[in-house]
């Protein structure tokens, strides 16, 4: 019987010859991520009574989810997690206004196919979509890997799922996303390890595959996979690794939990409603609802691809009175492209506001607080209550298209109908 | 190991935004100020009301969403003794174990305690114990067992580093 990603990839990480899923090792990751909750992490480490971090190559720390400081308690945050990274001698680290950590590690070519990738952060699933096994972990397995370099993991059992078909004018990698979650549920693949094959997939650019992987946090998974493929990374570093890709791809006949397949082509722009990320319809259902804000960025969906999409809806448009379009690029990098390429002029006239590269609107820490009572449709990936600070507020979930054509309307509303 | 206390019920896809919400994860770090504002979204009469040794019980994928470890410590620092519920999301559970709080997946338990009845968790004997009767839960696995036994993994690793340091 075959092997799928998961197992390969954690027997080649132990070193052992074979591992199969409900099996639990050792693992030792090649990458540690942790974000503004390093300070926290740092004072779990001193805990343990270990004075040196036994790999400091292997850690990257961003600083994305309140920057610039808003507040000083903010900023003594910020403060004690460089004094950390200075004494700890961490090379990868990545000051506020560089982007969102998981945009971060990808641009800087810190991640390649066949990494352990484990992040003090639920969307460290992303990084499947460079071929390497990325899982959430919490702050203090985070301290104890810094200690050891090492941590137990059970190897996931893991599901297939197959896309044919591509996606229509209007419709992206994120409707797609949606629509999966949406039809298998906030915990359909809880525990497992996701594989996403097909041609529909195959057609799908980096940018895009990246929103897939990134979102099946929503569904619960340890981890989420993608075959990368010659020419799709954004760091060049894929094409020498055609062999070792080759080695990870899962067994034709390896073993499945379940199998799913969709159809992209038949995915119309879809929408998360308030208060969870699987409450999914199309778009069509909940049209005409009133938007008061309209927000663009996250590690999700703040790409080059995704600000492109926003400048082409909103080329030669205004954002409706009595609503308001916030747009963080989800990079230093992103910003810089989309200054270069005229996307800043084009969103910038529509009446759009830019923010620093960052997340802090995501999960309520910084910037982009709605009222009580207010609704947000949002690029971002969880709507849960209270999720954006504010607990009487609420929260749509849907692609870049959607979100600045409704900023434009004032209303939810399918771009092709401006 | 032994938890006794009155039941907190809770439905399905509790998520950690309702249970410790994200704006106050990089600013608070007291453990009295995360636990003031444990399930505040959910149940504002949860952190005034819960006394220690109560149970958590709820649906299906308790603590979906971030990494957040403070879901399992508000809750711990709270005084919550136990959460049981029909299945956790991966990360929650492993945060709870980390920290010593027992989270014990057992269906049949769920659908029959109400909220406020007292509940009984044994953690040696793998049992729930309720007015509506006894349910067995799968043990913990040695490997985690010691680490709930050591109060979270922090102290376990402190103890298993300092044991290879005597030998």
């Amino acid at each position: 019987m075959g092997h799928t990603f998961a197992e390969k990839v954690l027997a080649r990480n132990t070193g052992l010859s074979s591992v199969r899923a409900g099996q639990v090792t050792d693992v030792f990751p090649d990458l540690v991520l942790s974000h503004d909750n390093t300070a926290a992490i740092a004072r779990i480490f001193r805990e343990i009574g270990v004075a040196r971090v036994k790999h400091p190559e292997r850690l990257a720390v961003v600083l994305d989810h309140a920057v610039p400081a808003p507040t000083t308690r903010h900023a003594q945050n910020h403060a004690e997690i460089r004094r950390f990274v200075a004494e700890q001698g961490i090379r990868h680290f990545f000051e506020v206004g560089r982007g969102v950590c998981h945009q971060v590690l990808c641009e800087e070519g810190l991640v390649r196919p066949g990494d352990v990738v484990l992040g003090a952060d639920s969307h460290s699933t992303h990084y499947g979509a460079l071929g390497a096994f990325g899982a959430g972990i919490g702050r203090s397995e985070v301290a104890a890997i810094w200690a050891t370099g090492r941590i137990w993991l059970r190897v996931p059992e893991s599901i297939k799922v197959t896309v044919v078909g591509e996606l229509g004018e209007w419709a992206s990698a994120k409707d797609l996303a949606l629509h999966i979650i949406g039809a298998l549920g906030a915990d359909g693949g809880t525990y497992a390890s996701v594989e996403f094959h097909g041609p529909g997939i195959a057609a799908l650019s980096m940018a895009s595959r990246f929103v897939l992987t990134n979102m099946m946090a929503e569904m619960g998974v340890k981890n989420a996979w993608i075959k990368p493929q010659m020419g799709k990374s954004a760091n060049g570093q894929i094409s020498n690794l055609q062999s070792l890709i080759s080695d990870l791809t899962p067994d034709p006949d390896a073993r499945y939990a379940a199998e799913y397949t969709f159809d992209a082509s038949t995915v119309e722009p879809q929408v998360a409603r308030p208060h969870a990320v699987d409450n999914v319809v199309p778009l069509s259902q909940v049209a005409g609802t009133r938007v008061h804000q309209a927000f663009l960025g996250t590690c999700t969906n703040g790409r080059l691809e995704d600000i492109a999409e926003a400048a082409r809806v909103l080329a030669g448009r205004r954002v409706a009175p009595g609503t308001r379009l916030l747009i963080i690029p989800a990079s230093s990098q992103v910003l810089r492209d989309a200054m270069r390429l005229g996307y800043l002029e084009t969103l910038l006239a529509a009446g759009a506001v830019i923010g620093t590269p960052g997340c802090g609107p995501c999960m309520g820490n910084h910037m982009g607080v709605p009222a009580p009572g207010e609704v947000t449709i949002s690029t971002a990936n969880r709507n849960f209550r209270g999720r954006m600070g504010t607990r009487d507020a609420e929260v749509y979930l849907a692609s870049p298209a959607v979100v600045a054509a409704s900023a434009v309307a004032g209303e939810i509303v399918h771009p092709a109908s401006l | 190991m032994t938890i006794t206390g009155k039941a907190w019920k809770y439905g399905e896809d509790v998520n950690t935004d309702l249970i410790f919400p994200g704006k106050y994860t990089y600013t608070l770090t007291e453990p009295e100020e995360i636990a003031a504002h444990a399930l505040e979204d959910l149940d504002p009469t949860f952190a005034a009301g819960v006394e220690p040794g109560d149970v958590i019980v709820a649906g299906r994928n308790w603590g979906c969403g971030s990494s957040r470890e403070q879901a399992a410590t508000c809750l711990k620092w709270a005084g919550v003794g136990a959460v049981v519920a029909v299945s956790f999301a991966r990360i929650f559970y492993r945060n709870a174990i980390n920290h010593g709080l027992p989270a014990i997946a057992c269906p049949e338990a769920v659908a029959a305690i109400e909220a406020g009845q007292p509940v009984t968790v044994d953690l040696a004997a793998g049992e729930i114990r309720c007015p509506a009767g006894v349910f067995a839960f799968e043990p913990f696995p040695p490997s985690v067992g010691q680490i709930l036994a050591d109060g979270g993994l922090i102290p376990h690793l402190r103890k298993s580093l300092a044991g290879r340091l005597n030998r």
